[in-house]
């Protein structure tokens, strides 16, 4: 088996900004002195009369965002994750989202793969800080290929919109072909045991993990869900009638993240048990990316070991089920 | 300097006289709003009233009756907490039917207690949240810039206690640092916050230095004396290389004896006998 494509997320993003500067002329795009990280470098040097820098001030950053947005033009606000969700929550809270205005935000450097730099720059609570903000749709691409995808799409949808992207080099998991629609979740594999929800660089390791299932006679449901707002109920509610289960995976914060969004919707419409896999309400230390991984439980074994648990609470439910029917008076 | 920018004023000079009247009924129509109201904003609202009749009735390329004009120039008010003072003057000048000023605040009211985009028409960006107008006034100078756009400008009124937001700064050195030469920033420095003196609170003198050194063109006027209004607004269009601000040193709850210069009026609206009191004053 040859060994998969690595690419980081930023790089598919870089790509997309690029194109669209080509096709779409009221494009622009804004960093704060991170350019290079974020690679809106590629645009800047395109199209420079349309890259403005901002230097390290994020909450100018987005104010001067909204600003162009209101002016007609569709910005893309480019930083590390941490800081222009963090720095500038409020200045996206008011002048992006509460005025509804077009303006795109990208966050490179998210997660814990960020790696060396430790947890300053270890972004893992943006989904819970972003979708809690009415009208801001939050992607999280799986790979470079539907980076591209997702910042073609955000340019195409008409209101704020957050990406969050990484810098560690990842498997390359979709086909340029496959289609990228905003609020759809994409199922990669199908299965009647269980659904494995997950986003991010962790779809390549909820494919591992259902390989392994699959290994020992489970049949996981496996989803892509690279919209964590809105999230696509439809897909959840299928996934907790037809397979009875749910783990979701998020190299983020398990509090109020995509396991918290899906939670919101099963609890509700189809309660079914459930597992988060994602950082334990923890900071990010500094260390190799696959090593962190690891070391915070986000590996294809800790997903599997989560389908165990989760599989375990299913059965003893069912079979409770079973006698509570077969103590049943005549 | 020769000025290529040299924007001929909207409309002729006004009648001094006539602007005075006006600055005096709107003072009323604020005072019966927040009474109306039961609550907001009266020492920040009266302390602009100068500022909003220069821009409104001189200065600014807008028409009531087509709001979002293409060709309009921006008055981004930062310092939301002001509002009710811009609600009274867009509806004077037609943007609104006048009857809603009763509603502000009011639940169903498009007239909220800080500004919502667009909400009535003429008020072009949300606020209340302080520090982050200038920030989107930039944007839109830049976008302007970008576009090859000379004729529009854009205007940008902060409060001089909202400075101590680095926001602010930000913008501030980002607007020098891009010589926005089409972007006015005018502080009503009333020098009252809301717990007190700004210099007590957190000392921001010396402004017009300040501004200076970040690359800004300053002028420091009276910003009670109409004239001097008419004239820095002015001066301000003529201005290259470099964006304008305007320090406007005004007085917090002008035209009240009993509000004037009184940080307790920050954000009290006035008792129906208070409003009786005050609407004497300014007959």
């Amino acid at each position: 088996m040859t060994a998969p494509v690595m690419k980081p997320t930023r790089d598919g993003f870089g790509e997309g900004l690029l194109e669209l500067g080509k096709t779409n002329p009221k494009v622009v795009a804004l960093s704060g002195d991170l350019a290079d990280s974020t690679r809106a470098i590629w645009f800047q040097k395109a199209y420079p009369d349309r890259y403005i820098e901002i230097g390290i001030a994020e909450q100018n950053l987005i104010g001067t965002a909204a600003g162009l947005a209101l002016a007609g033009k569709i910005p893309f606000a480019c930083s590390f994750s941490a800081f222009i969700t963090g720095r500038s929550w409020e200045q996206i809270r008011v002048a992006i989202c509460y005025q509804n205005l077009n303006v795109k935000i990208a966050g490179s450097h998210g997660g814990l793969s960020v790696g060396a730099d430790g947890a300053t720059a270890e972004a893992l609570e943006e989904f819970t800080i972003m979708r809690s903000l009415p009208n801001l749709t939050v992607l999280v691409p799986c790979d470079v290929v539907e980076a591209r995808k997702a910042t073609l799409a955000a340019a195409e949808h008409v209101g704020p919109v957050f990406i969050r992207l990484g810098r560690a080099p990842v498997p390359v998991v979709t086909a340029a072909e496959e289609p990228f629609v905003i609020g759809q979740a994409s199922r990669r594999r199908d299965g009647k045991d269980l659904t494995i929800i997950a986003c991010g660089i962790m779809v390549a390791a909820a494919d591992a993990a259902a390989a392994q299932l699959a290994g020992e006679g489970t049949q996981a449901r496996v989803l892509n869900m690279a919209t964590i707002k809105p999230i696509d109920r439809t897909a959840v509610i299928a996934a907790a009638q037809e397979t009875g289960a749910i783990v979701t995976v998020e190299e983020h914060t398990v509090v109020g993240g995509l396991g918290g969004a899906v939670a919101e919707v099963v609890v509700q419409d189809q309660p079914v048990p459930m597992r988060f896999v994602g950082t334990q309400d923890t900071f990010g230390v500094s260390g190799d990316p696959a090593e962190l991984l690891k070391a915070f439980h986000l590996t294809a074994d800790d997903i599997v070991q989560a389908a165990h648990e989760v599989l375990k609470i299913k059965q003893s439910a069912a079979s409770n089920q079973q006698s509570a029917t077969r103590r049943r008076p005549r | 300097m020769e000025a290529n920018v040299a924007v001929a004023p909207a409309s002729p000079r006004p009648d001094l006289a006539e602007l005075s009247a006006l600055a005096k009924s709107l003072r009323r129509e604020i005072l019966v709003m927040l009474s109306q109201a039961g609550s907001g904003h009266p020492g920040a609202s009266l302390s602009m009233v100068e500022m909003l009749i220069g821009l409104y009735w001189y200065k600014l390329r807008h028409d009531p009756k087509r709001p979002d004009w293409a060709q309009r120039d921006l008055f981004l008010l930062s310092k939301g907490h002001g509002c009710p003072a811009l609600y009274a003057v867009l509806a004077r000048r037609g943007y609104f039917d006048r009857a809603l000023l009763a509603t502000l605040r009011k639940l169903g009211s498009p007239l909220q207690g800080h500004p919502q985009q667009w909400s009535p028409p003429g008020v072009e960006i949300a606020a209340g949240s302080l520090g982050q107008g200038l920030s989107l006034a930039n944007g839109w100078a830049l976008a302007l810039k970008m576009d090859g756009d000379a004729q529009r400008r854009v205007y940008c009124l902060l409060g001089d206690g909202e400075i101590q937001e680095g926001q602010v700064w930000e913008a501030a050195m980002a607007a020098g640092h891009y010589h926005l030469d089409h972007l006015c920033a005018i502080i009503d420095a009333n020098s009252l916050q809301q717990n007190g003196p700004v210099q007590q609170i957190m000392g921001i003198e010396p402004l017009a230095a300040k501004w200076s050194a970040f690359n800004w063109h300053t002028i420091e006027i009276d910003g009670h004396n109409q004239e001097q209004v008419l004239n820095a607004l002015d001066e301000a269009a003529t201005v290259q290389g470099q964006p304008t601000v305007i320090v406007s040193r005004t007085v917090k709850g002008k035209g009240v004896s009993f509000m004037e210069n009184r940080a307790e009026w920050h954000g009290v609206a006035p008792k129906p006998d208070e409003l009786e009191r005050a609407l004497k004053e300014l007959a």
